[in-house]
Order: structure tokens, then C-alpha cells, then sequence
């Protein structure tokens, strides 16, 4: 009974306890709840494209977010967001960031230039680094060097030589709109490897394990014609008003390919020709069997730019434009023009503020757990009827190169040639009465390359014009030898009816200590990029959104986009000193130093004649008889001219002295120094 | 008498043919700025970093969008140089070469120099010829007299490597109008005029504040003479009996009491005032100038300190720019240090040595510098060549002159063709285009150690004609 009792009270005890904790129960699942809305997401997207050049674009694009460190309950405690990265952000207080590394370069007038891809994605070759820093003015430097040297850890790149101020600049408006506290640096020369492509991956969840990275095979990856792997940092972090994600990593990775075409013979491209039919697996060797089981979407793309759509419209009627438009609803992914393997889960039409009917065509496919192993999806494009067109482009194609010959002096030649866009492609702005080009142009020029701002010339159409009227804008900082590069940004201004202008600018080069040559000095050195863009143009596709799944890369384009191009890195060959030659050259300077000290000296201290006599007969009878050899001398001067006799003679007989005291002071100076100075080192 | 009055049309002759190449020489120079692609400004031999035109036209561009000159590593001169010549490397006439009005400057810079050497001149050669009459020495060729300044001023203007300077647009004339000036106020006497060019001089290209010694002693023993010694023991027969059989009576009263004169320590203490006020007031104008920008601190570090490290290294006629390309990174203080140190160590015993003759004394250290220097071009070698004219007399029996005349030549014709292959056509290195001005400097140092022998030969010369003469 008694124990009974006791069980009971126990009971009851706990039903108390259990009562009282309950409050407390929920409100942990509510906060939970709470925090689930804000969690770490991951998703990951592959966007297809034909180019008109029989190449195929692959774009992956896989975005990660956290959420603020203050609203997170667990602190800084990340599922699913890379560590690292999070710690770089709070430890550099970054709030925006841009690495990427890129092999080849992209052709802008075949892969295009006016679309969120080209102007985001593609990079100057080698290694680009710009961030923004949420740091007072003065503490940016030295943020920027430890970012550097941290990136250089993490991605196993030679990006700590971005750390020298002679290899980084501070662009004011010229590359970015809001660049305060930014720092831009470039290494156009740094080669681009698998063993950057390793550490990039391991910032996904899922690696190259499952989902769409499995594509990513290293042979038929790098066997491409470009190749840009790119990370995106957007921190909200230090933002007072800020949203409750916090920070926003996007890394994409853009390569172009060429299908292995197996019936048409590669060499050329004619209207009549079909364009090479491609499937995943045969451009990369590899199927998605699944999609990461932490991603919370994972879908594959094909894109259909402007022109194709505006191609095949030509070729083909309203009945067969509304097959390709509306394949999903069909049932069928077969139309007159092309074929595709797969059903597209849903179809974006572009929609455009203006009435158009040349608009792009999204075929989405999601991928789902419908594809395993035993079925994997293996999307398949193949062409029905050879296809040409050209591709939407910005609306000035720009090219850099170097004028004149030889080692000493040269110019840089800035070509912008119009592509002549149609006029939907022109804002409102342009059109309108006010009719002019804005370009922007950031160009960094390293010290070795001595620029003289006051030559720069431009000539439009063929035709030198007076700087004040193109020249809208313009902020130089001149390059300062072993301290820092030249920056020069400017904003032209150019009439509307341009067909071609050109910017001239001369340079001297400079002449290097032999340490400051890179290894392979008699290749040249580099300048890099230079950043060509159009304030006027916005580059943002909108589509006919569902809201259903809104996936990153489709709100990505929906944003503005500002048009960017990179102009060719530009190598310019330098003479050398003889590498070989530093003990020569220092032994043989000395030598003529050692002439000149030694023959002028020899000749001022000379005598000749009788001075000779006289000093011969001084030295012989010096040793013996002092006191007569200085009265004869005496004598002997006294004919020739006026001595000073008592100075003269004095110094001969105290010649041994000195001679003692001098080699007492040289001694003692050196006891001092090696006393004050050895005993330091 | 006879003699004298063909003596004296002779000389009027000479006169006449004097303005005659005067006016060639500038028609000569007009000529060559019309000559559009011969590109001398350009050339490292003729324009260096610091008298460069091309930099001079960024450094003014540079303070037009209001930077401050010395921004970046283009401009290394004088901020006053800026506003003086800066608005005419803008100015452009149509269909003209471009920098057309800043050639004529330098065309009137180097024509008053070369006036002013010769003013230099006509003083030496009285003051020389003045003490060889009180010394009663009758050198043999006495008769057939130069007019030192004459020569030495057509040597400035007629020389090659004055000439391209000029139409190379290099600033070195204007450095070398500054540098003539100082001499010729010292040898004149007119202590302000000095004043104004050392402190010019000094503050267009630094080197020239060792001229200091010589216009000291300029100012304070008088123009070049034998030492005083050798008067000392003939003064006395000198005032017993003037003499009166080649010159006139009025002229040897005039000099009479100029001769055996002590160090006068008056004209220095003044061109010592001159010389404090006239810096005080140059860096005032410099520091109104730069007042917006980054100060006087950012002048000196950009002009002298740029001077004396040695930063640009690209190719000139000097050997240093080689040796610091080279040189291991932590010997290079020790070496600019051994550099600078030479130019000041030969200081002291050439001024003991040439104490009574501080033109020629300022001549040896003029080309002293004009090897050294961190950055020479061939400016400074015209200057120098032509004061060498100046001492016509003295240095009759200079040794090697053949040799080294072609010596010269050939440095100046080999150094374009080594500079082309090293640069432009790539077959050549380096080694190639400094052997040439290794080759250069030698042959400076022959110049000068041979002078200076000459000078001091000459010297002895006077003292046994002169002894012989009065034993």
C-alpha cells in the first residue's frame, strides 16, 4: 500500500513536472519552427544552351544561404552552409565578394553579350577578386591582404600575390556602382586546375557526389573552350536593416563545349548544316542520376536565346512556333525544329515590357526521384532542321591591342565597334531624344607600364574628336613605381549613329630591378582587363512566373544585370636586363670608379721636375739626419719659391706619429662599431 | 701701332663672324624642330626622367584635372618649371609639330647661354692675359690670340650634343642656363645675379649645389689667375716700372689694383644672404604652387629623393642605371651611397689643388657631375665641352685630344645603333648598350684627368717662365 502511495505521489510528481515543462516544450518547437523559416537552404540549377557556333554552354549554378548569425538560434552553427566561408565573412566583415577563376576567353560576339550569363560570368582569364568590406576606410588594406591570404588557403591558389599594392586597386565608380572600401585585383596569369575545381566543390553539400555536380567530370570539363568557375558572396551580415538572410553564396561554374557531332564533319558551319546534336552524357561523359538529397531544388535547364527563337520563327509557322512554345503542354517534347529526350516539366516564356514576339523559350526539367541509377536522366537535344543565327550582343564589341614595335615605348589601342542592336534592345532612354552611348571603362594598368594620361586620343568613326565632348567623366590615379598600379575610369559619352571609336593612350615602358622580373620574364608581362560597361543597358530577363518554385537562377536573371565585357589581357613584351651579369656589372662599374677616383687623385698629388727632385732627396735623407735635411731643404726651397717651412717640416718629422695615430683611430673606430653595432646582430 | 690696328680689325672681323654663326646656329636649330620624325625627345641619351618633356606635359595635364604633379612617378622637376612650361606644351598650332613654342624656349635659353659664356669668356681671357703681363710672361703662342669666349660659346651653340638637347626638348638647356648663370654673375662680380642662378640651379637638378665651392671662390679670390705666389715675389717690380709697350695705359690702371688681391671674405657673406633669401623666397612660389596638393615635403621627396635613390632605372648614357638594375637589393644602399660619396670626396682636393682658378675648378667639377650623376644626358656633356672652349689657352697641350675627339664621336655615333638593337630589334642585349656608356664615362675621365694634368702642367710652366724671368 504503501508503496503504492509513493508510486502514485511519484506519478503525479512527474504529470506536475511533465505539466510544467510543457510551456517550455513548445516554445522550443515554435522557436524552431520560427527558425526553420530562415534556415540554411541549398539549391542547385544546370542551364543548357546552343550557340550559334556548334558549341553548347553549360552553366552550373549552385546557391547557398544562411541565415543571419543573431536570428539563428544555434549561433554560428551551420548545417549545410560552408564553414569557411561564413568565417571569412565575419572575420573580414565582407559584404559583397566575387572569386573567379577562369581559363579561355569568352567571345562575346559568338556566345553573347547581352544576357545575365555573359555579363556575370564572363571573367578575364586567370583569377579575379573584388570585395567590399563593412571596415572604417583605413583598416581596408589590411583586410584585403588577410582575405587574400585566406582565399589563397582555401582555394589553393596563388591569390596571396593579390596581396602586394602594387597587384590591387581601389576602383571609385568605374567597375562597380557602389564601390566604396572595394578593392579589385587581378592575376591574369595564374593557370586555372582541377586542384581549384576540388576546394570549390567542397563547399557544396553534397560535393560531386550526387546531384547535378556529378556531371562535373574533370577530363571533359577542362577539355573546354572556356571555363570560369566563380564564387559569389552577398553578405547582409553587418546591414542594420537587413533581411533575414544573411548571407548568399552563389558559385557557378560556366563552361563551353563542343558536342562530339557525329554525323557532320567539324570545319564548317553553314545554314545547311545541322547543328551538333548533344546529350548529357555525351558532352559530359555523365548522367544525373538524383538530385542532392540536401538541395531543395535541383532542376536542369535549356535555353533557347532571342536570335534562335528569332531564327526559327523565319523558318517556321505560328502552328509549329506554338509546338516548341508550348512542348509541356503537348505532351511532347518533338517538334519540327528539334527534339528533346525528356518532357519538360514546365515551359518559361520570356515576357518583355515592350510588344515582341522574338522572345527566349526556358525548358525546365526538374529533377526528381522518378531518376536513379537503373534510370538516369539524360537529357537529349537533337536538331530536326540546320538552324543559323547570331546571338543578342552588347551594343559596342570591344577589342584591346598594343600599338607600335619595340621595347621602349607603345600605346594602348581601345577598339569599340558597334554591333548595331535593333532597337529593341535600346532602353528607353536611347531612343528618346537625348540620343547618346554611355560607356564605362576601368581600366588598371601596373607601374611597370608608364601611361601618359595627357595622349589619350579618340578617334570616332575613323575621325579624331576632341576629348571634352566624348569624354563624360574621368578619374585617373597614375600608377606610382613598386607602390601601386594606374587606375583610369571614365565615363564616355558617344552619339548614337557611332559605327566604330577608338581610345589611344601612349605608355613608356619601364625598366625593371632584375628581382622584379617574373620568372619568365622574356614572355612579357601583362596588363590586365580592362572592364567595359553600359549604364544604360540593363541586362535582366523577365518570365512568365508561376511563383510556383522560384529557383535562384531564374530570380537571379529577373534582377538587372549591368552589361559587362572584359577586354583581352594584353601581353606586353619587355626587354631585360642580363639576368646572368650582377657581378660583372658591379665589378666592372667599380672598375671605371676606381680609374676615375684613382687617376684624378694620382694627378692632383703629381709633381714633376724639381718638385720630384726635391721630394727624392727628402725621402732619402729622412732617415738619417733629420734636422740638416730639413735645413737644406730649407735652402733648396728658399730658391725656387716661398715655403711654408715650418708646417712642411714639422709634418715630415711627424709623419711617424700620424701615421701611428691613424692607425690607432681606425682601430678604435672599429672596436666602437663592432661594440655598438656587431653586439645588435 | 700698325700691329695693333690689324689686331684690332682682325678682331672686329672675328666679331662680325661670331653673330654670323650665332644666327646660323639658331636658323640651324629652327630648321631641326620642322624636322617632324627624327623623335630625339625620345631618345634616352637626350631626355632623361627628370628633363623629359613628355613627363613635364603629364606632370602639367596631372595639376590641370587638379592632382597634384607628383602624383604617380611621371614628374620629377621643378614645380615652377611646371607653370613656366607647362601651358606651352598645350598650346598647339595647327599643321605645327607639336611642342613648337616650348623648342623656342629652349632655343632662347641655350642662345643666352651661350652669350653668357662668352661674356664668362671675355673676362677670363682679360683677367688671364692681364696676369700673364704682370707675371712678364710671353708665351710663344701669345700672338695669335683666341678669343676664348668666342669659341667656347660657339662650341655651346655648334655642338651636336647641345643641339639635340634642344631639339630634343629636353629641359637640360634651361638647367644649363642656370648653371652659366651663377658662373657668369660670380665671374662678374654681381653678387645677386649668382645668387639667383645657384639657387636656381640647385633647385632645377640638385647636383649643382657643389658649385658652391667654386663661386665662393669666385667671388672671394677673383677670376682665374696663376697662384698668388707667383706674383707675390714680382708684385713689387710690377708698380715700380708698368709697363707701357702693348696695351694702353688706361686699361692697365683699371686692372692694376685687381691682381694680387686676398681672399675678400665681403662678396661671399653676401652671396651667402642672397643665396638664404633667394631659397626662402623659391620655396615660398614653390609652396604656393603646390599648396593644394601634398606641400613642399612632397616636392623634396619627389625631386631630390628621386635624384639621390636612383628609382628609374631605364637605360641612359650614365653607368649607374645598369649597375642598380643589377645590384642585389640589399647592397643598393651601399652603393648609392659609395656613388654620391665619390662626387663629394673629389670636392675637397680639387678645390685645394684649383684654388686659383675656380672657373676651371667649376669646368672639372661640372664634368665630374655630368658622369655621376644619377640621370646625365648629353645636356650636361655640351655644357661642359663648351666650357672646356673657355680655357682655350690653357689647355693647348691637352694630351689625347685627338683621341679623345674620336673617342666622343664614336660614343655618340655607336650609342643610337646599340640602343636599337637592344630595344628595338632584340638582337643585342643589355651588355651591349652599357659597353657604350662604360666606353663614355672612360673617355670622360681621360677628359678629365687630362685636363686637370694640363692645367697644373700650365701652372708649372708660368712658374718657371716666370722665375726665370725674375732670378
Amino acid at each position: 500500500m504503501k508503496m503504492d502511495s509513493v508510486l502514485n505521489a511519484m506519478a503525479s510528481f512527474l504529470r506536475l513536472i511533465s505539466l510544467l515543462c510543457l510551456p517550455i516544450l513548445f516554445a522550443v518547437s515554435a522557436i524552431g519552427s520560427v527558425s526553420e523559416g530562415v534556415a540554411e537552404d541549398f539549391s542547385e540549377d544546370l542551364l543548357l544552351k546552343p550557340l550559334p557556333d556548334r558549341k553548347v554552354l553549360a552553366h552550373f549554378h549552385f546557391q547557398s544561404t544562411a541565415p543571419s548569425s543573431r536570428s539563428n538560434s544555434y549561433g554560428r552553427h551551420h548545417h549545410l552552409f560552408p564553414k569557411a566561408i561564413s568565417q571569412l565573412v565575419h572575420k573580414y566583415r565582407i559584404k559583397e565578394m566575387e572569386l573567379s577563376f577562369t581559363q579561355g576567353r569568352w567571345r562575346y560576339d559568338r556566345w553573347g553579350g547581352f544576357d545575365p550569363i555573359s555579363s556575370s560570368n564572363a571573367k578575364p582569364s586567370g583569377v579575379e577578386l573584388w570585395a567590399v568590406f563593412d571596415v572604417p576606410p583605413n583598416e581596408v588594406d589590411a583586410t584585403w591582404k588577410n582575405l587574400t591570404h585566406s582565399l589563397s588557403g582555401l582555394f589553393c591558389a596563388s591569390i596571396n600575390f593579390l596581396e602586394s599594392s602594387t597587384s590591387y586597386s581601389a576602383p571609385k565608380w568605374g567597375f562597380h556602382p557602389a564601390s566604396e572600401n572595394m578593392r579589385y585585383g587581378t592575376l591574369p596569369r595564374e593557370a586555372v586546375c582541377t586542384e581549384n575545381l576540388t576546394p570549390w566543390l567542397k563547399l557544396l553539400p553534397c560535393r560531386d557526389k550526387s546531384g547535378l555536380s556529378v556531371l562535373m567530370d574533370r577530363p571533359s570539363i577542362y577539355k573546354g573552350f572556356y571555363h570560369s568557375q566563380r564564387l559569389h558572396l552577398l553578405s547582409s551580415e553587418y546591414d542594420s536593416n537587413a533581411v533575414d538572410l544573411a548571407i548568399v553564396l552563389d558559385q557557378t561554374l560556366t563552361v563551353v563545349l563542343q558536342p562530339h557531332s557525329h554525323r557532320g564533319t567539324l570545319g564548317y558551319s553553314t545554314a545547311t548544316q545541322l547543328q551538333p546534336s548533344w546529350s548529357l552524357s555525351s558532352i559530359f561523359g555523365r548522367r544525373v542520376t538524383g538530385k542532392c538529397a540536401l538541395a531543395r531544388s535541383s532542376n536542369v535547364y535549356i535555353q533557347l536565346d532571342r536570335g534562335l527563337m528569332a531564327e526559327l520563327q523565319g523558318m517556321l509557322g505560328e502552328q509549329e512556333m506554338f509546338a516548341i512554345i508550348g512542348a509541356s503542354s503537348e505532351g511532347s517534347g518533338s517538334n519540327p525544329a528539334f527534339e528533346l529526350s525528356a518532357n519538360p516539366d514546365r515551359v518559361h516564356m520570356e515576357i518583355s515590357s515592350r510588344d515582341d514576339k522574338h522572345l527566349s523559350v526556358l525548358y525546365m526539367f526538374m529533377v526528381e526521384e522518378k531518376y536513379d541509377d537503373s534510370e538516369p536522366l539524360d537529357l537529349r537535344f537533337t536538331w530536326k532542321i540546320p538552324v543559323a543565327w547570331s546571338i543578342p550582343q552588347a551594343p559596342l564589341h570591344v577589342t584591346r591591342f598594343l600599338l607600335g614595335s619595340g621595347n621602349e615605348r607603345g600605346a594602348i589601342a581601345l577598339q569599340l565597334k558597334s554591333t548595331k542592336p535593333s532597337d529593341r534592345l535600346m532602353p528607353d532612354t536611347v531612343i528618346s531624344d537625348s540620343c547618346s552611348l554611355l560607356v564605362r571603362v576601368f581600366q588598371v594598368v601596373p607601374w611597370y607600364i608608364k601611361v601618359y594620361y595627357h595622349t589619350l586620343q579618340v578617334f570616332i568613326d575613323d575621325r579624331p574628336h576632341t576629348i571634352a565632348n566624348v569624354v563624360e567623366k574621368m578619374q585617373v590615379s597614375p600608377s606610382k613605381d613598386k607602390v601601386s598600379p594606374g587606375v583610369m575610369e571614365m565615363l564616355l559619352k558617344f552619339p548614337c549613329g557611332l559605327k566604330s571609336a577608338a581610345l589611344t593612350i601612349e605608355f613608356d615602358k619601364g625598366f625593371l630591378h632584375i628581382d622584379e622580373y617574373p620568372p619568365d620574364a622574356h614572355q612579357g608581362l601583362d596588363i590586365p582587363s580592362a572592364v567595359i560597361s553600359f549604364p544604360d543597358f540593363f541586362a535582366s530577363t523577365q518570365f512568365m512566373e508561376n511563383n510556383i518554385s522560384k529557383s535562384p537562377i531564374l530570380s537571379k536573371w529577373q534582377g538587372q544585370s549591368p552589361i559587362l565585357s572584359y577586354t583581352e589581357v594584353l601581353l606586353v613584351p619587355f626587354t631585360t636586363p642580363d639576368f646572368s651579369m650582377p657581378y660583372n656589372v658591379i665589378t666592372i662599374t667599380c672598375t671605371v670608379l676606381a680609374l676615375y677616383f684613382g687617376s684624378l687623385l694620382n694627378v692632383l698629388r703629381r709633381r714633376v721636375g724639381e718638385e720630384e727632385r726635391f721630394m727624392k732627396s727628402k725621402g732619402t735623407n729622412n732617415f738619417h739626419v733629420s734636422h740638416l735635411v730639413s735645413k737644406s731643404l730649407a735652402r733648396l726651397r728658399g730658391r725656387q719659391w716661398e715655403p711654408s717651412e715650418s708646417q712642411s717640416s714639422s709634418s715630415i718629422s711627424n709623419s711617424k706619429s700620424k701615421l701611428l695615430f691613424k692607425v690607432i683611430l681606425v682601430a678604435g673606430l672599429a672596436a666602437a662599431w663592432q661594440y655598438y653595432f656587431g653586439s645588435g646582430t | 701701332m700698325k700691329a695693333k690696328e690689324q689686331f684690332e680689325e682682325k678682331m672686329k672681323k672675328k666679331k662680325g663672324k661670331f653673330w654670323i654663326w650665332m644666327m646660323l646656329s639658331v636658323i640651324f636649330r629652327l630648321l631641326m624642330i620642322y624636322f617632324p620624325n627624327l623623335n630625339l625627345s625620345s631618345r634616352p641619351e637626350v631626355s632623361t626622367p627628370l628633363t623629359s618633356i613628355h613627363r613635364l606635359a603629364e606632370g602639367y595635364w596631372l595639376k590641370q584635372s587638379s592632382m597634384s604633379p607628383y602624383t604617380g612617378s611621371m614628374y620629377h622637376g621643378s614645380p615652377l618649371l611646371l607653370s613656366l612650361l607647362g601651358p606651352l606644351t598645350v598650346k598647339r598650332i595647327e599643321g605645327q609639330p607639336d611642342h613648337l613654342l616650348c623648342s623656342f624656349a629652349f632655343v632662347v635659353a641655350d642662345v643666352l647661354s651661350a652669350l653668357l659664356i662668352r661674356g664668362i669668356g671675355q673676362n677670363l681671357q682679360r683677367a688671364y692675359y692681364q696676369s700673364l703681363k704682370l707675371l712678364k710672361v710671353n708665351l710663344s703662342k701669345n700672338s695669335e690670340i683666341f678669343p676664348a669666349g668666342d669659341i667656347a660659346s660657339l662650341v655651346y651653340v655648334w655642338n651636336p650634343f647641345t643641339i639635340v638637347a634642344c631639339v630634343g626638348l629636353s629641359t637640360s638647356p634651361i638647367e644649363n642656363l642656370a648653371i652659366v648663370l651663377t658662373l657668369y654673375g660670380a665671374s662678374k662680380g654681381q653678387v645677386p645675379l649668382a645668387a639667383f642662378g645657384f639657387v636656381m640651379a640647385t633647385h632645377l637638378s640638385l647636383y649643382p649645389v657643389i658649385l658652391i665651392i667654386p663661386v665662393i671662390l669666385l667671388l672671394g679670390n677673383g677670376l682665374d689667375a696663376p697662384p698668388r705666389k707667383f706674383f707675390e715675389r714680382s708684385f713689387s717690380r710690377v708698380i715700380e716700372g708698368p709697363s707701357s709697350d702693348s696695351c694702353s695705359q688706361q686699361e692697365e690702371v683699371i686692372n692694376q689694383p685687381e691682381v694680387p688681391k686676398g681672399f675678400s671674405l665681403r662678396p661671399v657673406i653676401y652671396f651667402l644672404l642672397w643665396v638664404s633669401l633667394f631659397s626662402v623666397y623659391l620655396l615660398l612660389l614653390c609652396g604656393v604652387s603646390l599648396k593644394q596638393f601634398g606641400g613642399l615635403w612632397e616636392m623634396f621627396r619627389s625631386t631630390y629623393g628621386f635624384i639621390l635613390t636612383v628609382q628609374d632605372l631605364s637605360p641612359n648614357i650614365g653607368i649607374l642605371w645598369y649597375l642598380f638594375a643589377e645590384v642585389f637589393e640589399f647592397f643598393r644602399d651601399f652603393y648609392l651611397i659609395v656613388f654620391h660619396i665619390n662626387i663629394l670626396f673629389m670636392i675637397l682636393p680639387l678645390s685645394i689643388r684649383l684654388h686659383h682658378r675656380p672657373l676651371f675648378l667649376a669646368f672639372v667639377l661640372l664634368s665630374i657631375l655630368a658622369m655621376l650623376k644619377s640621370y646625365p644626358s648629353v645636356g650636361d656633356s655640351a655644357l661642359y665641352l663648351s666650357f672646356m672652349g673657355l680655357f682655350v689657352d690653357e689647355l693647348v697641350d691637352l694630351e689625347f685630344s685627338f683621341f679623345l675627339f674620336c673617342g666622343y664621336i664614336g660614343i655618340s655615333l655607336l650609342s643610337p645603333v646599340m640602343h636599337n638593337l637592344w630595344i628595338w630589334r632584340g638582337t643585342g642585349n643589355a651588355n651591349f648598350y652599357f659597353a657604350n656608356a662604360m666606353a663614355y664615362a672612360c673617355f670622360q675621365i681621360v677628359l678629365v684627368v687630362e685636363s686637370v694634368s694640363t692645367m697644373l702642367n700650365h701652372d708649372r710652366k708660368l712658374r718657371k717662365l716666370s722665375a726665370v724671368k725674375h732670378s
